[in-house]
């Protein structure tokens, strides 16, 4: 097992991945910014070092610091979370060249799922259905983009490679759109993510989002522990999620399951994954894998009982999975609200100290957050301070559970976007399932 | 209390011929005694929670400007930009880069921090005279520790 582990994030993550590593004894070095020295994970953790400044470049971002602490507490591993280095393919390879072992997959793995092209050709290779449209970087010659998209039929997205997770990417609606959408892209693109390569898909009208975990270990074992539902979105920022997802048939989770979990096997991937996909007229479309633990895993360990964390601690160790696909049983279904330190309808960003917070409880409540009376939200990074969960034997059963959480919470000396979820545990169309991607930013804007 | 300075103070006891030591720092203590088949290092004390949130802290690591008895001399500090290893000397067995009094020039190379097999030289931000080093060589520092006082 692994002895030492450097917590290479900050907020409710880094308590969370703490909290697994003391569940299985293995110590724990909190590594934090000068603005995070008093996170609740840097309190706990068996060793802290202090890598930045404030400034997340700095800090957080900061290979060598982070590689640097590593280093001088003799740590064994680094684990990553989510967001800054995870998906960081240089950063991968940089901690396993150093003798860390990084929990998660190999570098490689993580540069292939980074080329959305590249992604999308290993998937179809694997079975996994995708979204309409090319595999192939468009050149310069506009006739032959104009051809790819009227093959594909408008409207369609223009893509970038090197983008994911809504970023470099454009609708197209008509043809004359074409050569200027190309052009706008590309430059978007060769600017934010260094590489200029754009293919094009069929733009899906009011899909939902539907990702399925995974669990790989380096024995070539991968099972999933099936899907959730996050439509409810703004701005490409998940509010709500849930898993099971509403409406989805125990055939096409084994069928969609089946297909992933042999692109695992395929492209030898290894921890923790999400496949995200696309909903739309009883059809899944492929647009993304995500390779790295996710803010919503605990709806997934809800309705499991798998701890994903601990698992990829696991994993990470070398251990096999100790469960076959046939062991993973849904139980109940389960809602998770995302906690942010922002005003619930203008979403400006609201740091400063807590002065009061009470955490709900009873049965079927789980709160992940790393607040506590007296914290102080610093303004140097994203808003999100924690998630509130609620599993019932339904839907339904979630939902009212949910709602007398977020009556029963109280987080006070800040503003924070309760009210707004508040609000949307009761929506009609939430309640009846009938949102998708765009919902939600549509009841805002109305 | 950092690992480290528990660390720090068991080796201070074994050297001396001390049979207990207990610090104070803020709320927290640590009584470290010498036992008869080995020391044993109590654990800090453990503020009680009124509620499950407030946490009951365990050991707070904060950066050691210093030990906890000697009050940290006035003056300019200079303070680590980086993580690592700090050594006193440009290799094992050299003498080191400065001496407490010593006199050392804005620019001048105070000490290495050694990070991921790189050297890195250290320098006086500002001119005058050493007044104290804080840390000694081979110790683990992070960012922003206090290395130097100049004055």
């Amino acid at each position: 097992m692994l002895e030492k582990v450097v917590i290479a994030n900050r907020g409710e993550i880094a308590l969370r991945i703490l909290r697994a590593c003391r569940d299985m004894e293995i110590k724990t070095v909190a590594v934090h910014s000068e603005a995070d020295r008093d996170l609740m994970h840097v309190r706990l953790a068996d060793e802290s070092v202090c890598i930045g400044p404030a400034s997340s470049l700095d800090s957080y971002l900061n290979i060598p610091a982070i590689i640097s602490a590593a280093e001088v507490t003799d740590a064994t591993a680094i684990h990553p979370g989510y967001g800054f280095l995870s998906e960081n393919a240089e950063f991968a390879e940089v901690v396993e060249s150093s003798g860390f072992v990084f929990i998660g997959p190999k570098s490689e793995t993580i540069r292939m799922m980074g080329d959305k092209i590249a992604a999308k050709n290993a998937m179809q290779k694997a079975g996994v259905p995708c979204v309409p449209g090319t595999n192939e970087a468009i050149s310069e010659d506009m006739d032959r983009a104009k051809e790819i998209a009227q093959d594909i039929g408008y409207p369609v997205m223009v893509k970038a490679a090197g983008g994911g997770g809504g970023r470099g990417m454009r609708v197209v609606e008509a043809e004359e759109d074409l050569v200027e959408a190309i052009s706008i892209t590309r430059n978007e693109a060769g600017a934010a993510f260094n590489d200029d390569r754009l293919f094009i898909e069929k733009f899906l009208q009011n899909p939902r989002h539907v990702e399925f975990q995974v669990l790989a270990d380096e024995h070539g074992n991968a099972i999933h522990l099936c899907e959730r539902d996050c439509s409810m979105q703004r701005r490409n920022q998940k509010v709500i999620e849930e898993a099971p997802a509403f409406g989805i048939t125990p055939e096409q989770r084994a069928t969609i399951g089946a297909s992933i979990t042999e692109a695992c096997r395929q492209i030898g991937y290894r921890g923790a994954g999400t496949f995200e996909f696309l909903y739309a007229n009883g059809e899944f479309y492929f647009i993304e894998m995500n390779t790295r633990v996710q803010v919503e895993h605990p709806v997934t360990e809800m309705i499991t009982g798998i701890d994903i964390v601990k698992q990829q601690l696991l994993i990470a160790a070398g251990e096999k999975l100790t469960f076959i696909q046939d062991d993973i049983k849904i139980r109940g279904h389960a809602i998770e609200c995302r906690i942010n330190a922002e005003d619930p309808y203008n979403f400006l960003p609201c740091p400063g100290k807590v002065t009061h917070f009470h955490c709900p409880g009873g049965p079927g409540i789980r709160v992940d957050t790393h607040l506590y009376n007296g914290y102080t939200v610093p303004p140097y990074y994203d808003s999100m301070i924690g998630k509130l969960l609620a599993i019932g034997h339904s839907r339904e059963g979630a939902m009212t559970r949910m709602r007398g959480a977020l009556h029963e919470i109280v987080i006070e000396g800040i503003v924070t976007n309760v009210p707004l979820l508040q609000d949307l545990m009761v929506d009609e169309v939430f309640v009846n399932e009938q949102h998708n991607i765009h919902y939600l930013e549509s009841k805002l804007s109305s | 209390m950092d690992i480290r300075k528990v660390k720090k103070l068991i080796e201070l006891l074994d050297e001396s011929g001390v049979a207990e030591i207990e610090i104070k720092e803020g709320e927290e203590s640590v009584r470290i005694s010498r036992g008869v088949a080995n020391n044993q290092v109590m654990m800090p004390q453990v503020m009680a929670a009124p509620l499950a949130p407030a946490p009951t802290v365990a050991a707070i690591a904060e950066a050691p400007a210093a030990e906890a008895q000697d009050a940290v001399p006035s003056g300019h500090s200079v303070n680590s930009p980086m993580v690592g290893t700090f050594y006193e000397a440009p290799a094992p067995g050299q003498p080191a880069f400065v001496e407490v009094g010593q006199s050392v020039k804005l620019g001048e190379t105070l000490c290495i921090i050694e990070a991921m097999k790189m050297l890195n030289q250290i320098e006086a931000d500002k001119t005058g005279v050493i007044k104290a080093q804080l840390v000694d060589n081979a110790q683990p520092v992070e960012f922003g520790q206090a290395l130097f006082i100049i004055e």
